[in-house]
Protein backbone atom coordinates (compact mmCIF):
# COMPACT_ATOMS: atom_id res chain seq x y z
CA UNK A 1 0.00 0.00 0.00
CA UNK A 2 2.78 2.20 1.02
CA UNK A 3 4.44 1.83 -2.47
CA UNK A 4 0.79 2.77 -4.22
CA UNK A 5 0.83 5.69 -2.13
CA UNK A 6 3.94 6.71 -2.83
CA UNK A 7 3.67 6.31 -6.64
CA UNK A 8 0.10 8.33 -6.58
CA UNK A 9 2.43 11.09 -4.87
CA UNK A 10 4.90 10.70 -7.53
CA UNK A 11 2.58 10.74 -10.25
CA UNK A 12 0.31 13.73 -8.99
CA UNK A 13 3.87 16.02 -8.66
CA UNK A 14 6.46 14.64 -11.66
CA UNK A 15 4.58 12.45 -13.84
CA UNK A 16 1.65 14.19 -14.85
CA UNK A 17 2.51 17.59 -14.63
CA UNK A 18 6.11 16.36 -16.23
CA UNK A 19 4.30 15.00 -19.81
CA UNK A 20 2.58 18.13 -19.81
CA UNK A 21 5.27 20.43 -19.82
CA UNK A 22 7.48 18.15 -22.19
CA UNK A 23 4.80 18.14 -24.94
CA UNK A 24 4.61 22.06 -24.49
CA UNK A 25 8.88 21.94 -25.14
CA UNK A 26 8.26 19.34 -27.81
CA UNK A 27 5.87 21.65 -29.64
CA UNK A 28 8.14 24.74 -28.93
CA UNK A 29 11.36 22.49 -29.61
CA UNK A 30 9.56 21.30 -33.39
CA UNK A 31 9.36 24.73 -33.78
CA UNK A 32 12.89 25.55 -33.72
CA UNK A 33 14.04 22.19 -35.59
CA UNK A 34 11.62 23.31 -37.97
CA UNK A 35 13.62 26.37 -38.88
CA UNK A 36 16.90 25.13 -38.52
CA UNK A 37 16.66 22.36 -41.12
CA UNK A 38 14.65 24.37 -43.48
CA UNK A 39 16.03 27.84 -43.28
CA UNK A 40 19.40 26.78 -41.50
CA UNK A 41 19.63 28.94 -38.32
CA UNK A 42 18.92 28.62 -34.40
CA UNK A 43 15.78 30.98 -34.31
CA UNK A 44 16.05 33.49 -30.85
CA UNK A 45 12.60 34.61 -31.42
CA UNK A 46 11.02 31.61 -31.23
CA UNK A 47 9.94 32.25 -27.73
CA UNK A 48 8.67 35.63 -28.41
CA UNK A 49 6.33 33.78 -31.66
CA UNK A 50 5.08 31.66 -28.98
CA UNK A 51 4.28 34.86 -26.49
CA UNK A 52 2.47 36.97 -29.61
CA UNK A 53 0.68 33.70 -30.95
CA UNK A 54 -0.94 33.59 -27.81
CA UNK A 55 -1.35 36.61 -26.75
CA UNK A 56 -3.37 37.14 -30.16
CA UNK A 57 -4.92 33.91 -29.03
CA UNK A 58 -5.79 35.53 -25.44
CA UNK A 59 -7.32 38.47 -27.54
CA UNK A 60 -9.73 36.55 -29.14
CA UNK A 61 -10.53 34.46 -26.42
CA UNK A 62 -11.53 37.57 -24.48
CA UNK A 63 -14.15 38.75 -27.41
CA UNK A 64 -15.44 35.41 -27.85
CA UNK A 65 -16.32 35.34 -24.01
CA UNK A 66 -17.31 39.18 -24.45
CA UNK A 67 -19.62 37.84 -27.22
CA UNK A 68 -20.88 34.96 -25.22
CA UNK A 69 -18.97 32.34 -27.23
CA UNK A 70 -17.88 29.43 -25.23
CA UNK A 71 -16.97 25.83 -25.80
CA UNK A 72 -18.38 24.15 -22.69
CA UNK A 73 -16.16 22.02 -20.23
CA UNK A 74 -12.99 23.06 -22.85
CA UNK A 75 -11.40 26.19 -22.80
CA UNK A 76 -12.81 28.67 -25.40
CA UNK A 77 -9.35 29.49 -25.90
CA UNK A 78 -8.93 26.47 -28.14
CA UNK A 79 -11.35 27.59 -30.42
CA UNK A 80 -9.73 31.41 -30.32
CA UNK A 81 -6.44 28.95 -31.78
CA UNK A 82 -6.58 29.07 -35.21
CA UNK A 83 -7.63 32.85 -35.25
CA UNK A 84 -4.31 33.28 -33.32
CA UNK A 85 -2.36 30.82 -35.83
CA UNK A 86 -3.66 32.78 -38.48
CA UNK A 87 -2.28 36.29 -36.94
CA UNK A 88 0.90 34.75 -35.79
CA UNK A 89 1.43 33.40 -39.55
CA UNK A 90 1.04 36.48 -41.18
CA UNK A 91 3.13 38.11 -38.60
CA UNK A 92 6.20 35.73 -38.95
CA UNK A 93 5.41 35.70 -42.82
CA UNK A 94 5.59 39.86 -42.73
CA UNK A 95 8.95 39.55 -40.81
CA UNK A 96 10.35 36.81 -43.16
CA UNK A 97 9.66 39.25 -46.39
CA UNK A 98 10.75 42.53 -44.38
CA UNK A 99 14.01 41.02 -42.62
CA UNK A 100 15.00 37.32 -43.44
CA UNK A 101 14.68 37.53 -46.80
CA UNK A 102 17.02 40.41 -47.39
CA UNK A 103 20.12 37.66 -45.86
CA UNK A 104 18.83 34.86 -47.14
CA UNK A 105 18.92 36.68 -50.72
CA UNK A 106 22.35 37.50 -49.67
CA UNK A 107 23.28 33.87 -48.45
CA UNK A 108 24.37 35.64 -45.27
CA UNK A 109 26.05 33.31 -42.79
CA UNK A 110 24.08 31.47 -40.60
CA UNK A 111 25.46 33.34 -37.54
CA UNK A 112 24.40 36.28 -39.20
CA UNK A 113 20.77 35.18 -39.55
CA UNK A 114 21.27 34.30 -35.72
CA UNK A 115 21.53 37.92 -34.64
CA UNK A 116 19.09 39.29 -36.61
CA UNK A 117 16.71 36.70 -35.09
CA UNK A 118 17.69 38.11 -31.84
CA UNK A 119 16.52 41.68 -33.33
CA UNK A 120 13.21 40.46 -34.47
CA UNK A 121 13.28 38.65 -31.26
CA UNK A 122 13.16 42.22 -28.93
CA UNK A 123 10.89 43.76 -31.81
CA UNK A 124 8.50 40.86 -31.12
CA UNK A 125 8.73 41.11 -27.24
CA UNK A 126 8.44 44.86 -27.22
CA UNK A 127 5.48 44.36 -29.71
CA UNK A 128 3.49 41.71 -27.57
CA UNK A 129 4.05 43.95 -24.13
CA UNK A 130 2.86 46.53 -25.79
CA UNK A 131 -0.50 44.86 -26.97
CA UNK A 132 -0.91 43.20 -23.56
CA UNK A 133 1.30 44.54 -21.14
CA UNK A 134 3.56 42.96 -19.07
CA UNK A 135 1.31 41.47 -16.31
CA UNK A 136 0.19 37.71 -15.68
CA UNK A 137 -2.88 36.93 -17.47
CA UNK A 138 -4.81 33.93 -16.51
CA UNK A 139 -7.06 32.41 -19.61
CA UNK A 140 -8.27 29.44 -18.65
CA UNK A 141 -12.03 28.67 -18.54
CA UNK A 142 -14.58 25.91 -18.72
CA UNK A 143 -14.31 22.67 -15.94
CA UNK A 144 -11.05 23.24 -13.93
CA UNK A 145 -10.35 19.22 -13.18
CA UNK A 146 -10.98 15.76 -14.59
CA UNK A 147 -10.23 14.61 -11.85
CA UNK A 148 -9.61 15.80 -8.02
CA UNK A 149 -7.98 15.10 -5.27
CA UNK A 150 -10.21 14.12 -2.95
CA UNK A 151 -12.58 12.07 -5.94
CA UNK A 152 -9.53 9.91 -6.22
CA UNK A 153 -9.18 9.96 -2.43
CA UNK A 154 -12.30 8.85 -1.85
CA UNK A 155 -12.61 6.76 -5.34
CA UNK A 156 -9.68 4.41 -4.43
CA UNK A 157 -9.33 4.73 -0.73
CA UNK A 158 -5.74 5.48 -1.02
CA UNK A 159 -3.99 8.29 1.63
CA UNK A 160 -2.77 9.93 -1.42
CA UNK A 161 -4.87 11.73 -4.07
CA UNK A 162 -3.92 12.60 -7.83
CA UNK A 163 -5.43 15.44 -9.41
CA UNK A 164 -5.37 15.56 -12.73
CA UNK A 165 -6.03 19.07 -14.77
CA UNK A 166 -8.01 19.35 -17.97
CA UNK A 167 -5.18 21.32 -19.35
CA UNK A 168 -2.95 18.88 -18.47
CA UNK A 169 -5.20 16.68 -20.86
CA UNK A 170 -6.03 18.85 -23.50
CA UNK A 171 -1.88 19.40 -23.89
CA UNK A 172 -1.21 15.97 -24.15
CA UNK A 173 -4.20 15.20 -26.65
CA UNK A 174 -3.89 18.56 -28.66
CA UNK A 175 0.16 17.78 -28.50
CA UNK A 176 -0.77 14.16 -29.97
CA UNK A 177 -2.65 15.59 -32.82
CA UNK A 178 -0.55 18.76 -33.54
CA UNK A 179 2.88 15.91 -33.95
CA UNK A 180 0.97 13.21 -35.86
CA UNK A 181 -0.57 16.23 -38.24
CA UNK A 182 3.31 17.07 -38.72
CA UNK A 183 4.66 13.96 -39.71
CA UNK A 184 1.40 13.47 -41.98
CA UNK A 185 2.56 16.30 -43.63
CA UNK A 186 6.35 15.60 -43.85
CA UNK A 187 6.10 12.25 -44.45
CA UNK A 188 3.09 11.87 -46.84
CA UNK A 189 2.50 15.01 -48.79
CA UNK A 190 4.55 16.52 -51.79
CA UNK A 191 4.85 20.13 -50.00
CA UNK A 192 5.98 17.80 -47.05
CA UNK A 193 8.42 15.76 -48.65
CA UNK A 194 9.79 18.99 -50.40
CA UNK A 195 10.50 20.65 -47.51
CA UNK A 196 12.45 17.32 -45.82
CA UNK A 197 14.47 17.84 -49.87
CA UNK A 198 14.80 21.12 -48.88
CA UNK A 199 16.69 20.17 -45.64
CA UNK A 200 18.42 17.65 -46.91
CA UNK A 201 20.40 18.89 -49.96
CA UNK A 202 19.48 22.40 -50.85
CA UNK A 203 21.37 22.37 -54.26
CA UNK A 204 19.55 18.98 -55.31
CA UNK A 205 16.11 20.27 -54.03
CA UNK A 206 16.78 23.88 -56.62
CA UNK A 207 18.32 21.42 -59.68
CA UNK A 208 14.50 19.15 -58.91
CA UNK A 209 12.95 22.59 -59.17
CA UNK A 210 11.65 22.74 -55.96
CA UNK A 211 10.83 26.38 -55.22
CA UNK A 212 12.64 27.89 -51.80
CA UNK A 213 10.37 30.78 -51.94
CA UNK A 214 7.30 28.25 -51.33
CA UNK A 215 9.50 26.17 -48.84
CA UNK A 216 10.05 29.06 -46.92
CA UNK A 217 6.87 30.38 -46.70
CA UNK A 218 4.87 26.90 -45.72
CA UNK A 219 7.76 26.34 -42.97
CA UNK A 220 7.03 29.89 -41.49
CA UNK A 221 3.52 29.00 -41.30
CA UNK A 222 3.98 25.61 -39.63
CA UNK A 223 6.15 27.25 -37.47
CA UNK A 224 3.58 29.85 -36.70
CA UNK A 225 0.82 27.03 -35.93
CA UNK A 226 3.66 24.88 -33.40
CA UNK A 227 4.76 28.03 -31.63
CA UNK A 228 0.96 29.54 -31.10
CA UNK A 229 0.02 26.25 -30.09
CA UNK A 230 2.76 25.58 -27.71
CA UNK A 231 2.43 28.97 -25.97
CA UNK A 232 -1.69 28.98 -25.93
CA UNK A 233 -0.93 25.00 -24.22
CA UNK A 234 1.68 26.53 -21.89
CA UNK A 235 -0.58 29.71 -20.84
CA UNK A 236 -3.54 27.57 -20.24
CA UNK A 237 -1.83 24.89 -18.23
CA UNK A 238 -0.05 27.60 -16.36
CA UNK A 239 -0.55 31.14 -16.60
CA UNK A 240 0.36 33.76 -19.84
CA UNK A 241 3.69 36.33 -18.99
CA UNK A 242 5.44 37.48 -21.92
CA UNK A 243 8.86 37.22 -19.64
CA UNK A 244 8.42 33.61 -18.88
CA UNK A 245 7.91 32.99 -22.73
CA UNK A 246 11.02 34.38 -23.38
CA UNK A 247 12.49 32.43 -20.17
CA UNK A 248 11.42 29.36 -22.11
CA UNK A 249 13.69 29.47 -24.76
CA UNK A 250 16.29 28.24 -23.03
CA UNK A 251 14.74 24.41 -22.56
CA UNK A 252 13.27 24.64 -26.10
CA UNK A 253 16.47 24.87 -27.14
CA UNK A 254 18.10 22.35 -24.65
CA UNK A 255 15.21 20.32 -26.19
CA UNK A 256 16.12 20.65 -29.70
CA UNK A 257 19.54 20.15 -29.26
CA UNK A 258 19.31 17.03 -26.69
CA UNK A 259 16.94 15.63 -29.13
CA UNK A 260 19.76 16.51 -32.43
CA UNK A 261 18.86 20.04 -34.42
CA UNK A 262 16.68 19.25 -37.64
CA UNK A 263 15.53 15.98 -36.26
CA UNK A 264 11.53 16.42 -35.57
CA UNK A 265 11.61 13.29 -33.71
CA UNK A 266 14.19 14.26 -31.69
CA UNK A 267 12.50 17.34 -30.60
CA UNK A 268 9.60 15.35 -29.24
CA UNK A 269 11.87 13.25 -27.52
CA UNK A 270 13.86 16.06 -26.47
CA UNK A 271 11.23 17.67 -24.50
CA UNK A 272 10.22 15.05 -22.94
CA UNK A 273 14.07 14.56 -21.56
CA UNK A 274 14.18 17.93 -20.75
CA UNK A 275 10.94 18.55 -19.04
CA UNK A 276 11.35 15.28 -16.71
CA UNK A 277 14.47 16.43 -15.32
CA UNK A 278 13.34 19.89 -14.54
CA UNK A 279 10.58 18.66 -12.52
CA UNK A 280 12.44 15.33 -11.08
CA UNK A 281 15.63 17.86 -10.01
CA UNK A 282 13.77 20.36 -8.35
CA UNK A 283 10.90 17.86 -6.78
CA UNK A 284 10.68 17.48 -2.64
CA UNK A 285 11.30 14.24 -2.88
CA UNK A 286 10.59 13.50 0.90
CA UNK A 287 6.54 12.58 0.71
CA UNK A 288 7.87 10.01 -1.82
CA UNK A 289 10.76 8.20 0.24
CA UNK A 290 8.72 8.28 3.10
CA UNK A 291 6.05 6.01 1.31
CA UNK A 292 8.93 3.93 -0.59
CA UNK A 293 11.94 3.87 2.32
CA UNK A 294 11.89 1.15 5.30
CA UNK A 295 10.87 4.22 8.30
CA UNK A 296 14.55 4.34 9.42
CA UNK A 297 15.52 5.39 6.14
CA UNK A 298 12.87 7.70 5.98
CA UNK A 299 14.49 11.36 5.05
CA UNK A 300 14.37 14.25 7.23
CA UNK A 301 15.17 17.11 5.10
CA UNK A 302 12.48 17.57 1.64
CA UNK A 303 15.19 15.36 -0.88
CA UNK A 304 14.83 18.38 -3.17
CA UNK A 305 18.05 18.25 -4.91
CA UNK A 306 17.80 21.91 -6.28
CA UNK A 307 15.05 24.97 -5.49
CA UNK A 308 12.80 25.81 -8.19
CA UNK A 309 14.32 28.85 -8.91
CA UNK A 310 17.05 27.25 -10.37
CA UNK A 311 15.20 24.92 -12.94
CA UNK A 312 16.91 26.45 -15.62
CA UNK A 313 20.39 25.41 -14.62
CA UNK A 314 19.02 21.91 -15.36
CA UNK A 315 18.32 23.12 -18.90
CA UNK A 316 21.74 25.11 -19.47
CA UNK A 317 23.65 21.51 -17.60
CA UNK A 318 22.04 19.24 -20.25
CA UNK A 319 22.87 21.14 -22.87
CA UNK A 320 26.46 21.03 -22.22
CA UNK A 321 26.50 17.73 -21.10
CA UNK A 322 25.09 16.66 -24.97
CA UNK A 323 27.39 19.44 -26.69
CA UNK A 324 30.50 18.13 -24.55
CA UNK A 325 29.37 14.43 -25.36
CA UNK A 326 27.02 13.70 -28.43
CA UNK A 327 26.64 17.06 -30.27
CA UNK A 328 24.72 15.64 -32.50
CA UNK A 329 21.87 14.82 -29.68
CA UNK A 330 19.85 11.66 -28.85
CA UNK A 331 18.41 11.58 -32.81
CA UNK A 332 21.77 12.11 -35.05
CA UNK A 333 20.81 15.90 -35.71
CA UNK A 334 22.92 18.23 -37.64
CA UNK A 335 26.01 19.29 -35.92
CA UNK A 336 26.27 22.97 -34.90
CA UNK B 1 25.34 20.48 -91.23
CA UNK B 2 22.41 21.30 -88.96
CA UNK B 3 23.09 22.61 -85.92
CA UNK B 4 23.30 20.39 -82.78
CA UNK B 5 20.28 19.65 -80.54
CA UNK B 6 22.21 21.11 -77.66
CA UNK B 7 25.96 23.37 -77.99
CA UNK B 8 27.33 25.78 -76.24
CA UNK B 9 28.62 27.74 -78.51
CA UNK B 10 32.29 29.46 -77.84
CA UNK B 11 31.80 29.81 -74.54
CA UNK B 12 34.05 32.47 -72.39
CA UNK B 13 33.36 33.11 -68.85
CA UNK B 14 34.36 32.18 -65.07
CA UNK B 15 33.43 32.53 -61.21
CA UNK B 16 35.47 35.77 -61.17
CA UNK B 17 37.59 38.04 -63.06
CA UNK B 18 39.87 35.42 -64.22
CA UNK B 19 38.18 33.65 -67.02
CA UNK B 20 38.06 29.51 -66.72
CA UNK B 21 36.51 28.82 -70.21
CA UNK B 22 38.08 30.15 -73.63
CA UNK B 23 36.09 29.93 -76.22
CA UNK B 24 34.48 26.51 -75.72
CA UNK B 25 32.28 24.61 -77.61
CA UNK B 26 30.31 21.33 -76.33
CA UNK B 27 27.69 20.08 -78.53
CA UNK B 28 25.15 16.62 -78.30
CA UNK B 29 23.62 15.35 -80.65
CA UNK B 30 19.93 13.64 -80.09
CA UNK B 31 20.26 10.39 -78.83
CA UNK B 32 24.03 10.33 -78.73
CA UNK B 33 26.45 10.47 -75.86
CA UNK B 34 29.12 13.14 -75.75
CA UNK B 35 32.22 12.88 -73.38
CA UNK B 36 34.44 16.12 -72.01
CA UNK B 37 38.05 14.36 -71.12
CA UNK B 38 40.96 16.21 -70.13
CA UNK B 39 43.54 17.00 -67.00
CA UNK B 40 42.60 17.49 -64.00
CA UNK B 41 41.92 21.91 -63.65
CA UNK B 42 41.27 21.48 -67.60
CA UNK B 43 37.27 23.67 -66.76
CA UNK B 44 35.68 19.58 -67.62
CA UNK B 45 32.80 19.89 -64.59
CA UNK B 46 33.21 24.03 -65.61
CA UNK B 47 31.90 23.59 -69.11
CA UNK B 48 29.64 21.42 -68.09
CA UNK B 49 28.02 23.91 -65.61
CA UNK B 50 28.20 26.46 -68.32
CA UNK B 51 25.95 24.44 -70.26
CA UNK B 52 23.59 24.43 -67.60
CA UNK B 53 23.52 27.76 -66.62
CA UNK B 54 25.68 27.72 -63.40
CA UNK B 55 28.54 29.92 -64.57
CA UNK B 56 28.42 33.51 -66.08
CA UNK B 57 29.67 33.18 -69.41
CA UNK B 58 31.07 36.72 -70.61
CA UNK B 59 30.38 35.69 -74.53
CA UNK B 60 28.96 32.92 -76.37
CA UNK B 61 25.59 30.86 -76.24
CA UNK B 62 23.62 27.90 -74.96
CA UNK B 63 21.57 26.73 -77.55
CA UNK B 64 18.74 23.89 -77.19
CA UNK B 65 17.03 22.89 -79.60
CA UNK B 66 17.83 25.74 -81.51
CA UNK B 67 15.96 28.37 -79.09
CA UNK B 68 18.78 30.60 -76.94
CA UNK B 69 18.61 29.78 -73.45
CA UNK B 70 21.89 31.56 -72.47
CA UNK B 71 20.01 33.74 -70.10
CA UNK B 72 17.99 31.12 -68.73
CA UNK B 73 18.46 29.96 -65.06
CA UNK B 74 19.04 26.14 -63.44
CA UNK B 75 15.65 25.59 -62.70
CA UNK B 76 13.94 27.10 -66.28
CA UNK B 77 16.52 24.90 -68.06
CA UNK B 78 15.25 21.68 -65.70
CA UNK B 79 11.34 23.04 -66.69
CA UNK B 80 12.87 22.91 -70.20
CA UNK B 81 13.98 19.32 -70.40
CA UNK B 82 17.58 19.43 -69.18
CA UNK B 83 18.93 17.37 -66.22
CA UNK B 84 21.10 17.62 -64.56
CA UNK B 85 23.44 14.51 -62.11
CA UNK B 86 26.04 16.45 -59.82
CA UNK B 87 29.38 15.21 -58.72
CA UNK B 88 28.30 14.92 -55.24
CA UNK B 89 26.01 15.26 -52.89
CA UNK B 90 23.43 13.88 -55.84
CA UNK B 91 20.78 12.31 -53.97
CA UNK B 92 19.04 12.83 -50.80
CA UNK B 93 20.58 10.88 -48.15
CA UNK B 94 17.63 11.19 -45.86
CA UNK B 95 14.66 10.48 -47.84
CA UNK B 96 14.02 6.63 -49.11
CA UNK B 97 14.91 5.98 -52.63
CA UNK B 98 11.54 6.51 -53.65
CA UNK B 99 11.30 9.58 -52.43
CA UNK B 100 14.21 10.72 -54.42
CA UNK B 101 12.70 9.86 -57.18
CA UNK B 102 9.44 11.40 -56.62
CA UNK B 103 11.28 14.64 -55.83
CA UNK B 104 12.63 14.36 -59.28
CA UNK B 105 10.00 14.97 -60.59
CA UNK B 106 8.17 17.68 -58.10
CA UNK B 107 7.29 19.85 -61.58
CA UNK B 108 5.43 17.59 -63.04
CA UNK B 109 1.88 17.38 -62.11
CA UNK B 110 0.80 14.04 -64.31
CA UNK B 111 0.99 10.77 -63.22
CA UNK B 112 4.92 9.68 -62.43
CA UNK B 113 3.95 6.31 -62.49
CA UNK B 114 4.87 4.90 -65.63
CA UNK B 115 8.52 7.05 -65.26
CA UNK B 116 9.08 5.46 -61.88
CA UNK B 117 8.76 1.60 -63.26
CA UNK B 118 10.84 2.83 -66.51
CA UNK B 119 13.53 3.87 -64.03
CA UNK B 120 12.82 0.65 -61.96
CA UNK B 121 13.45 -1.55 -65.12
CA UNK B 122 16.61 0.16 -65.95
CA UNK B 123 18.10 0.04 -62.28
CA UNK B 124 16.06 -3.14 -60.99
CA UNK B 125 17.99 -3.30 -57.83
CA UNK B 126 16.08 0.39 -57.14
CA UNK B 127 13.01 -1.39 -56.85
CA UNK B 128 14.02 -3.92 -54.14
CA UNK B 129 15.78 -0.93 -51.80
CA UNK B 130 12.64 1.37 -53.04
CA UNK B 131 11.76 2.11 -49.30
CA UNK B 132 15.28 2.34 -48.00
CA UNK B 133 16.91 5.37 -46.66
CA UNK B 134 19.23 6.40 -50.07
CA UNK B 135 21.94 7.37 -47.99
CA UNK B 136 22.30 4.33 -46.84
CA UNK B 137 23.06 2.18 -50.14
CA UNK B 138 26.44 1.84 -51.26
CA UNK B 139 28.60 4.34 -54.26
CA UNK B 140 27.52 2.31 -57.03
CA UNK B 141 23.79 1.95 -56.14
CA UNK B 142 23.32 5.96 -55.32
CA UNK B 143 24.56 6.69 -58.58
CA UNK B 144 21.87 4.66 -59.76
CA UNK B 145 19.41 7.02 -57.23
CA UNK B 146 20.82 10.23 -58.84
CA UNK B 147 20.52 9.43 -62.39
CA UNK B 148 16.88 8.25 -61.58
CA UNK B 149 15.99 11.22 -60.17
CA UNK B 150 17.47 13.08 -62.65
CA UNK B 151 15.35 11.14 -65.23
CA UNK B 152 12.46 11.08 -63.60
CA UNK B 153 11.45 14.69 -65.24
CA UNK B 154 11.59 12.53 -68.63
CA UNK B 155 14.54 15.08 -70.09
CA UNK B 156 15.52 15.43 -73.71
CA UNK B 157 18.95 15.87 -72.22
CA UNK B 158 20.88 13.91 -69.46
CA UNK B 159 24.29 15.60 -68.46
CA UNK B 160 26.33 13.83 -65.77
CA UNK B 161 29.41 14.83 -63.91
CA UNK B 162 31.96 12.25 -63.57
CA UNK B 163 28.87 9.85 -62.43
CA UNK B 164 31.85 7.09 -61.65
CA UNK B 165 33.91 9.14 -59.19
CA UNK B 166 34.68 6.55 -56.48
CA UNK B 167 32.63 3.63 -57.56
CA UNK B 168 34.53 0.15 -58.75
CA UNK B 169 35.27 -0.73 -62.42
CA UNK B 170 32.85 -3.24 -62.25
CA UNK B 171 30.24 -1.06 -61.08
CA UNK B 172 31.59 1.57 -63.68
CA UNK B 173 31.19 -0.89 -66.43
CA UNK B 174 27.66 -1.34 -65.55
CA UNK B 175 26.93 2.36 -65.62
CA UNK B 176 28.38 2.85 -68.63
CA UNK B 177 25.84 -0.14 -70.15
CA UNK B 178 22.48 1.80 -68.71
CA UNK B 179 24.07 5.24 -69.78
CA UNK B 180 24.15 3.35 -73.60
CA UNK B 181 20.68 2.32 -72.73
CA UNK B 182 19.67 5.82 -72.03
CA UNK B 183 20.53 7.03 -74.99
CA UNK B 184 18.87 4.59 -76.92
CA UNK B 185 15.75 5.87 -76.05
CA UNK B 186 16.53 9.31 -77.75
CA UNK B 187 17.81 11.20 -74.49
CA UNK B 188 21.38 12.59 -75.05
CA UNK B 189 23.99 12.59 -72.68
CA UNK B 190 26.77 15.00 -71.80
CA UNK B 191 29.14 13.86 -69.29
CA UNK B 192 32.41 14.45 -67.70
CA UNK B 193 34.59 11.59 -67.09
CA UNK B 194 38.12 10.79 -65.42
CA UNK B 195 37.81 7.24 -66.56
CA UNK B 196 38.73 9.09 -70.27
CA UNK B 197 39.27 5.23 -71.92
CA UNK B 198 36.36 3.92 -71.39
CA UNK B 199 33.96 6.93 -71.75
CA UNK B 200 35.45 7.65 -75.03
CA UNK B 201 34.68 4.23 -75.98
CA UNK B 202 31.30 4.65 -75.55
CA UNK B 203 31.09 8.33 -76.74
CA UNK B 204 29.85 9.28 -79.94
CA UNK B 205 31.45 12.34 -79.41
CA UNK B 206 34.25 13.40 -77.85
CA UNK B 207 36.11 16.54 -76.09
CA UNK B 208 39.33 17.20 -75.13
CA UNK B 209 39.63 20.11 -72.92
CA UNK B 210 42.94 21.54 -71.62
CA UNK B 211 42.96 24.47 -69.70
CA UNK B 212 39.68 26.04 -70.64
CA UNK B 213 39.92 25.51 -74.71
CA UNK B 214 38.92 22.56 -77.34
CA UNK B 215 42.34 20.90 -77.62
CA UNK B 216 40.98 17.87 -79.46
CA UNK B 217 37.64 17.33 -80.65
CA UNK B 218 35.86 14.36 -83.04
CA UNK B 219 34.01 10.74 -82.45
CA UNK B 220 35.22 8.72 -79.66
CA UNK B 221 36.67 6.02 -81.42
CA UNK B 222 38.80 8.39 -83.30
CA UNK B 223 40.28 9.88 -80.59
CA UNK B 224 40.96 6.42 -78.83
CA UNK B 225 43.45 6.18 -82.41
CA UNK B 226 44.95 9.18 -82.10
CA UNK B 227 48.72 8.69 -81.32
CA UNK B 228 48.91 12.44 -79.75
CA UNK B 229 45.38 12.39 -77.93
CA UNK B 230 46.89 8.63 -76.38
CA UNK B 231 50.19 10.05 -75.80
CA UNK B 232 49.26 13.08 -73.75
CA UNK B 233 45.99 11.93 -72.10
CA UNK B 234 45.13 8.29 -72.17
CA UNK B 235 48.39 6.86 -70.98
CA UNK B 236 50.00 5.69 -73.89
Amino acid sequence: MDFINGFVTLANFVIVPGLAYGAQLALGALGVTLIYGILRFSNFAHGDTMAFGTTMTILITWAMQAAGIGFGVLPTALLALPFGIALTALLVLGTDRAVYRFYRVQKAAPVILVIVSMGVMFVMNGLTRFIIGVEEVNFADGGRFIVTAREFRDMTGLQEGLAIRTTQVITLITAAIAVAALFWFLGRTRTGKSMRAFSDNEDLALLSGISPERVVAVTWIITAALATTAGTLYGLDKSFKVFTYFQLLLPIFASAIVGGLGSPLGAIAGGFVIAFSEVTVTYAWRRVLTYWLPDDLAPSGLVQLMSTDYKFAVSFGILIIVLLFRPTGLFRGKVI
Amino acid sequence: MAEPFLIGDGMTGGYGAVDILHDCTIAVEKGEIAVIVGPNGAGKSTAMKAVFGMLPLRSGAVRLNGEDITRLSPQDRVARGMAFVPQTNNIFTSMTVEENLEMGAFLRRDDISGTMEQVYELFPILRDKRRQAAGELSGGQRQQVAVGRALMTRPTVLMLDEPTAGVSPIVMDELFDRIIEVARTGISILMVEQNARQALEIAHKGYVLVQGANRFTDTGQALLADPEVRRSFLGG
